[in-house]
C-alpha cells in the first residue's frame, strides 16, 4: 500500500510546493472565477426575483470555466522545464503520476471555490451552510480534476493547446454540469436532501467510473 | 529475387481483390439505397397522424443507429490498439469517427426537420437530442484531436483513450439528461403505442436499418482501405524521401 501511497504524495507535495513558492494557479483562477461572476452579473442583471434561476448558473460557469484555467497549468509547468521527463523516469506505476497530479488539480480548485463560495454568498444572498451542497461541491469538483487531468496532458502536447482542452473537457463533463447547477438550484430554493440526493448519486458515479478508466490509461498519454 | 516477385504478386493480388469487394459492395449499396427509397417514400402507408412527415422515421432512426454503431466501433478499435498497438485498429477508429460524425450531424438535421411540424420547434431537449449533440462534440473533438495531436503513435494513443472516454460518457449523459428533462421521446412511432403496429411500416423500418448499415460498411471499408493506402505512402517518404 505505501508503495502507492509514498510516491503518490510526493508527486503531490512537489505540485503543492511549487504552487507555495510561484502561486500559479489559485490566485490567477481566482480572479478569473470573479471576472466570470461580475461578468455574468451584467450579462443577465439578477434582479432578487431572478437570483434561484441565475445564480446556480453563474456559479458552475465561474467555476468550470475556472477550472480549465488551473488545468492548463496542470501539465504546462512539467512541459516547460522538463518536468515530464523526470516524472516519467520514476519508477511508479503511472496510475501513481495520476493520482498524485489529480490530487493538486483538485485541491486547487477546491481551494479557489471554497475563498469563491463567501463572495457569492453575499452577491447572490446564497445559502452557505448547507452540507449537502459541500458533498456535492466536492464531488463535482473531483469529477472535473478526474477527466481534466487526463486530457490536461493530452492538450499539452498539441497545437492549439488552449483550445484543445476545453473543447475536449466540456462535452465529457457535461453529466456533472447538468447535477451540479440541478442540485445547487435545490439548495438555492431550500429543498431537502432528496432532492439533490439523485444528482449526488449521478456525479458518484461519474466520479467513480472516470477514476478508474483515467487511471488505467494514463500511462497510454504520457508514453512519447 | 524470385520470393520478392512473389510477395509483390500475392499483394497485387489482394490489392485487385479488395478492390472487387469494394465495387461489389458499392452497387449492392446503391440498389439497396433505391429500393429503401421506394419503399419509405412511397410503398409503406402514410401514418394514421402524423401522415407523411412520420417516413422520416425510416432515415432517422437507421441513421441514430449507425452514429452508435459507428462510435462503438472506434470504443472497440481504440481499446484494440492500446492493448495490441497494431496500425489497423488505429485506422478503423480513425474512419469509423469519422463516418459516426457525419451520422450523428445527420441525427440532429433529420430529428429537427421532423421536430419542426410535430412540435412546432426545431429543437427539443430531448434525452434522445441532447445525448446526440454531447456525443456529436465529442467526436468533433476527436477529430480535431487527430488534426492538432502530436504525430504518430503518440497521436493515436491520445485519440484512443478519448475514443474510450468518450463512449463511456455516453450513457451517463443519457441518463443526466432524463433526469434533467423527464420528457418523453416520441420513440414510440413504430412501436406499439396503444394500437398496433402496420407491418409494412415495420418491414420498411427493418429493410432501411439493413440498408443503413450495408451503406456505413461500404464507406468504412472505403475509409479505412485509403487510410491503410495513406499510412503506406507515408512511410514510404520517410523510408526514401
Amino acid at each position: 500500500m505505501s508503495a502507492f501511497w509514498r510516491p503518490m504524495l510526493a508527486v503531490l507535495w512537489k505540485d503543492l510546493m511549487l504552487e507555495a513558492r510561484s502561486r500559479e494557479v489559485v490566485a490567477p483562477m481566482l480572479l478569473f472565477a470573479l471576472l466570470v461572476v461580475v461578468v455574468f452579473t451584467f450579462a443577465v442583471d439578477p434582479r432578487p426575483a431572478l437570483v434561484a434561476a441565475v445564480a446556480p448558473g453563474a456559479l458552475w460557469v465561474s467555476f468550470t470555466f475556472a477550472g480549465i484555467l488551473g488545468l492548463t497549468r496542470t501539465f504546462a509547468l512539467e512541459k516547460e522545464k522538463g518536468g515530464m521527463e523526470g516524472l516519467m523516469l520514476t519508477p511508479v506505476g503511472r496510475d501513481v503520476l495520476y493520482t498524485g497530479k489529480l490530487l493538486g488539480s483538485f485541491l486547487f480548485m477546491l481551494l479557489a471555490e471554497a475563498v469563491m463560495l463567501p463572495v457569492f454568498a453575499a452577491l447572490f444572498n446564497f445559502p452557505l451552510l448547507v452540507p449537502g451542497f459541500w458533498v456535492l461541491l466536492v464531488l463535482a469538483t473531483l469529477g472535473f480534476a478526474a477527466v481534466g487531468v487526463i486530457f490536461s496532458a493530452m492538450a499539452v502536447n498539441t497545437r492549439a493547446r488552449e483550445i484543445m482542452l476545453p473543447v475536449l473537457f466540456f462535452p465529457i463533463a457535461v453529466p456533472v454540469i447538468i447535477a451540479a447547477v440541478q442540485a445547487t438550484g435545490s439548495v438555492v430554493r431550500g429543498e431537502g436532501w432528496s432532492e439533490y440526493s439523485r444528482w449526488i448519486a449521478l456525479t458518484s458515479v461519474f466520479d467513480v467510473v472516470f477514476l478508474a478508466v483515467a487511471a488505467t490509461t494514463f500511462g497510454f498519454v504520457l508514453e512519447e | 529475387m524470385a520470393t520478392l516477385e512473389a510477395a509483390k504478386e500475392t499483394r497485387g493480388a489482394a490489392v485487385l481483390g479488395m478492390g472487387m469487394v469494394r465495387t461489389a459492395l458499392l452497387g449492392v449499396t446503391a440498389v439497396m439505397v433505391a429500393v429503401t427509397l421506394y419503399l419509405g417514400l412511397l410503398w409503406a402507408p402514410p401514418d394514421a397522424i402524423m401522415g407523411d412527415v412520420q417516413r422520416i422515421f425510416y432515415f432517422h432512426v437507421p441513421i441514430a443507429w449507425v452514429g452508435f454503431l459507428a462510435f462503438g466501433i472506434v470504443f472497440v478499435a481504440s481499446i484494440a490498439y492500446l492493448v495490441k498497438g497494431t496500425d489497423g485498429w488505429d485506422h478503423l477508429a480513425y474512419s469509423a469517427a469519422e463516418i459516426g460524425v457525419l451520422f450523428a450531424t445527420l441525427i440532429l438535421v433529420t430529428g429537427s426537420i421532423w421536430g419542426k411540424p410535430v412540435w412546432g420547434v426545431w429543437w427539443q431537449w430531448t434525452p434522445q437530442l441532447t445525448t446526440s449533440l454531447i456525443l456529436w462534440f465529442i467526436y468533433l473533438a476527436y477529430l480535431l484531436l487527430r488534426i492538432y495531436g502530436p504525430a504518430g503513435g503518440q497521436g493515436a494513443r491520445y485519440a484512443a483513450v478519448l475514443g474510450i472516454i468518450g463512449f463511456i460518457d455516453v450513457p451517463i449523459v443519457y441518463f443526466s439528461s432524463i433526469l434533467w428533462r423527464e420528457w418523453l421521446h416520441p420513440g414510440k412511432v413504430v412501436g406499439p403505442a396503444g394500437g398496433s403496429v402496420e407491418p409494412s411500416m415495420m418491414v420498411v423500418l427493418m429493410v432501411s436499418l439493413v440498408t443503413s448499415t450495408v451503406l456505413f460498411s461500404y464507406l468504412l471499408l472505403e475509409r479505412y482501405t485509403l487510410r491503410k493506402a495513406t499510412a503506406t505512402v507515408e512511410r514510404m517518404w520517410q523510408l526514401h524521401g
